[in-house]
């Protein structure tokens, strides 16, 4: 096991971290992203795709750069570390991934193709009001008609919904969960978008007999792969929430070096610091977790409990250092001008996208009777 | 000791409740419900429902509209008006400046100021924190000076609670800069917010509201007759008015019927293929704050019961310290119920994403400020520390 970057991690660490400090290195910056639609910067996010890292996980016949999961773990770890709001993980890693996954070659030409040029954005259509977290969809419903297929039925929310090119759709065929691609313009397609507490933006997407083309040759239920392209993203986020967390400590640690009451500097009160050392506990345990969840998915391991094991570690850590960070600054954090909780926010969504702390734990609960220890570097992980 | 409410006590109750869900408008209690904003209109039109039936004020002194209520009685009273999500009396008059004034204002002062504050003819605001004086609020610096028949004030207040509402401030100041312990040499001062050279910006939270401001003060003239108590007393004041608002603070009805609402959205969503309302890991967590709550009811009973002459226990700082976790744990709890839903927390009303779970994630994050502010947790904390165990 090696948890350390190569040279070649190490440049790219350095490339998507220059790009990004340039584009949010002022938080003011991303306030002002975040505030008009589509919540993020096209012009930023044109520059990922110049880059190479918006084709990243995917191969080279697909349009892709043929990298691997510790390399997408990277460039999210620097998204999260200044919040970025372009939609790294739900674009690429998630989107793109059921597309790579699932889609027939000339599906993964056209639509991965465009996702790595930066010139068509997909978002996955799957969330539904009522349901949490499942691999299956239950409100969309698809029917075939004389060789096309059309969707009825509502998705909410969606996570960049509004501004997607092409949505990929989750619905109930023949008993069992598909996948379809639908055009932006669509007939019988309706879109109303809207903020989310992060900055982001999601929206209510109604299907009313909308024509859809399968992903992939017409055939099985999908719900497998939608958990395993889930599981992957939710490493992703972790990473990105590794980003986040960390920021959330230097600022807090930097504040506490700084903000004087009482005649001294807030780190001269013990009980301060060890706050804070504790939130650096949990850092670093979280960081081992997320690291060892992208080797996991390298080495062809069992990538869905592992995701829940990584989930529910980063579940927690998130809401403490999100929670302490803030309570730590005083009335300064729960302020919009200042940073902190805008970190706390973004680290709460990221805990409820693809399921929380609880979710997973009840998920490996279910299971613990079923083997005597767990190894992290044997089967069902390696 | 005894466990069972009395007969009366028991009908005082079922007054309170039936008084509460049938004399303020539905639409008022529904806006509280249902974590929408209340407007100044709403808060003033319910204080003046309850006042008019003298339920506004019952814990001030008989002569100034209070009533003579057992500890137990004033509990239900306030439990009560949570439970029937009917907006409190406003804290700043009814819980800080209404006691105070009570307690240390001259007797013209009483006379002017106590029936408007019960009534919220005034709407007062707290401008007791500055910039570099928050947890530590004895080094605040704002300064008053004697010139004649009145104070030149000066400076800056930061925080202040609904101040783009108030009509008038209550302020700390310091009126003697030369005071060898930095507590002795502090007053608080009255005065309207509409003064010459008061001056207030909007501080924006995280979850998008307006409800904190600065408060700049320039050469603001304020009769010297607006004082209360003595000149330099004013710490002993602040002392006795922070503990009040301790007392307050806990909302234990308030989040009791968060808890009730949770109970009642969980059997509306389903994760796995059963409700959560029957997922043991989920009613575990509700029963576990439940319980966390119901040993901070029985504290709060027993605090109140301790309060003689009107000075708080010092244990008030127990009901400060887990009252506002108990909210933060009600509203994180909320935050998982809506889980994927609560993404849509800017959705408007053509949303299919109930308006509870829209507004729970910017409740959550809103609600962060209930272990900062009165007093931070960790304050209450220290005050435990070296009052109570004299550490
Ligand atoms: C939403 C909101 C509304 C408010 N409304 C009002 C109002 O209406 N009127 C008003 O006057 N004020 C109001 N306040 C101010 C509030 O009382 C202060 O924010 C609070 O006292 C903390 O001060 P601070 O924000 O300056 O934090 P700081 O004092 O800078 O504290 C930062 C952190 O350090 C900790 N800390 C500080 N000193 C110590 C110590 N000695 N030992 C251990 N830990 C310590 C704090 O607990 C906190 O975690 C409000 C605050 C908020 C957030």
């Amino acid at each position: 096991m090696d948890f350390t970057y190569d040279d070649e991690q190490k440049a790219l660490r350095e490339a998507v971290s220059g790009l990004l400090a340039r584009a949010y290195g002022d938080s003011e910056q991303r306030r002002r992203v975040t505030a008009a639609d589509p919540g993020f910067d096209e012009k930023t996010w044109a520059r990922l795709a110049e880059m190479g890292l918006l084709g990243l996980p995917f191969p080279e016949e697909s349009g892709g750069m043929g990298a691997g999961p510790v390399e997408v773990a990277i460039v999210a770890e620097e998204i999260g570390r200044v919040i970025a709001p372009e939609p790294f993980v739900e674009a690429v890693v998630l989107t793109g991934g059921l597309i790579q996954a699932e889609g027939t070659a000339a599906q993964r030409e056209g639509l991965i193709g465009g996702l790595a040029e930066g010139s068509l954005i997909p978002a996955f259509a799957h969330a539904e009001p009522g349901t949490r977290w499942t691999p299956t969809a239950s409100g969309v419903k698809a029917t075939e008609d004389g060789g096309t297929w059309r969707l009825t039925g509502v998705k909410e929310p969606v996570l960049g919904g509004a501004r997607a090119d092409v949505l990929i759709v989750s619905a109930v065929a023949g008993g069992g969960t598909r996948l379809f691609v639908v055009r932006g313009d669509a007939d019988g397609l309706t879109r109303t978008g809207y903020r989310t507490h992060d900055g982001g933006r999601a929206a209510k997407v109604e299907f009313a007999n909308t024509p859809a083309e399968p992903l992939g040759d017409a055939g099985a239920d999908q719900s497998v792969a939608i958990d395993r392209a889930q599981a992957e993203a939710r490493i992703a986020y972790a990473h990105e929430a590794m980003g986040a967390m960390q920021t959330a400590l230097t600022t807090t640690t930097e504040y506490l070096k700084t903000r004087k009451q009482f005649g001294v500097t807030l780190n001269k009160f013990q009980a301060l610091t060890f706050r804070a050392a504790d939130m650096y506990v949990s850092l670093e345990l979280a960081r081992s977790i997320a690291l060892w969840g992208s080797l996991v998915i390298d080495a062809g391991g069992d990538v869905v409990t592992a995701a829940e094991r990584v989930r529910l570690q980063i579940s927690k850590a998130s809401r403490h250092i999100g929670k302490d960070a803030i309570q730590l600054h005083g009335g300064i954090g729960v302020t919009a001008e200042y940073s902190v909780g805008h970190y706390t926010s973004r680290l709460t969504a990221i805990d409820h996208v693809l399921g929380d702390g609880a979710w997973a734990l009840s998920r490996l609960a279910a299971d613990v009777d079923s083997y005597p220890t767990v190894d992290p570097l044997g089967a069902p992980y390696a | 000791m005894r466990l069972q409410l009395s007969p009366e006590d028991e009908a005082f109750r079922e007054e309170m409740r039936t008084f509460f869900t049938t004399q303020v408008p539905q639409s008022i209690r529904d806006t509280v419900a249902n974590h929408r904003h209340l407007t100044k209109d709403q808060y003033v039109e319910t204080q003046r429902i309850l006042n008019a039936a003298g339920l506004a004020v019952p814990h001030w002194p008989v002569e100034w509209g209070g009533k003579d209520w057992t500890p137990l009685q004033r509990h239900i009273w306030r439990e009560e008006m949570q439970l029937a999500a009917v907006p409190e009396p406003l804290a700043f008059n009814t819980s800080m400046i209404g006691p105070v004034l009570a307690q240390f204002g001259s007797q013209e002062q009483k006379e002017e100021f106590l029936p408007k504050t019960a009534n919220l003819d005034i709407w007062w605001c707290q401008g007791f924190s500055e910039p570099d004086a928050g947890s530590d609020l004895a080094s605040l610096r704002t300064t008053a000076v004697r010139e004649g028949d009145e104070y030149i004030v000066n400076g800056q207040k930061t925080w202040t609670t609904l101040g783009q509402h108030a009509d008038w401030i209550f302020c700390l100041v310091r009126t003697d800069p030369t005071a060898e312990k930095r507590q002795r040499g502090i007053s608080m001062l009255l005065f309207p917010m509409d003064t010459p050279g008061v001056t207030i910006r909007p501080i924006e939270l995280l979850d998008g509201t307006h409800e904190v401001n600065e408060v700049f003060f320039e050469d603001v003239r304020v009769p010297a007759e607006n004082l209360v108590g003595e000149e330099n007393s004013g710490w002993t004041i602040a002392k006795f008015l922070l503990g009040n608002e301790r007392v307050g603070i806990a909302r234990v009805g308030h989040t009791k019927r968060l808890l009730a609402d949770a109970k009642e959205h969980a059997r509306t969503i389903v994760s796995n293929g059963t409700p959560l309302s029957e997922d043991p890991g989920f009613t575990a967590r509700i029963a576990e704050i439940e319980n966390e709550l119901l040993a901070l009811e029985l504290t709060a009973l027993r605090v109140v019961a301790n309060s003689s002459g009107g000075r708080p226990d010092p244990a008030s700082s127990v009901l400060k310290l887990r009252g506002s976790e108990l909210q933060q744990a009600a509203t994180e709890l909320l935050v998982d119920l809506a889980g994927p839903l609560s993404l849509a927390s800017y959705a408007d009303g053509g949303s299919d994403v109930p308006e509870w779970a829209r507004a729970a994630t910017p409740e959550y994050l809103n609600y962060r400020k209930v272990t900062i502010y009165g007093g931070s947790n960790e304050v209450q904390r220290t005050i435990i520390a070296g009052t109570i165990l004299g550490l």
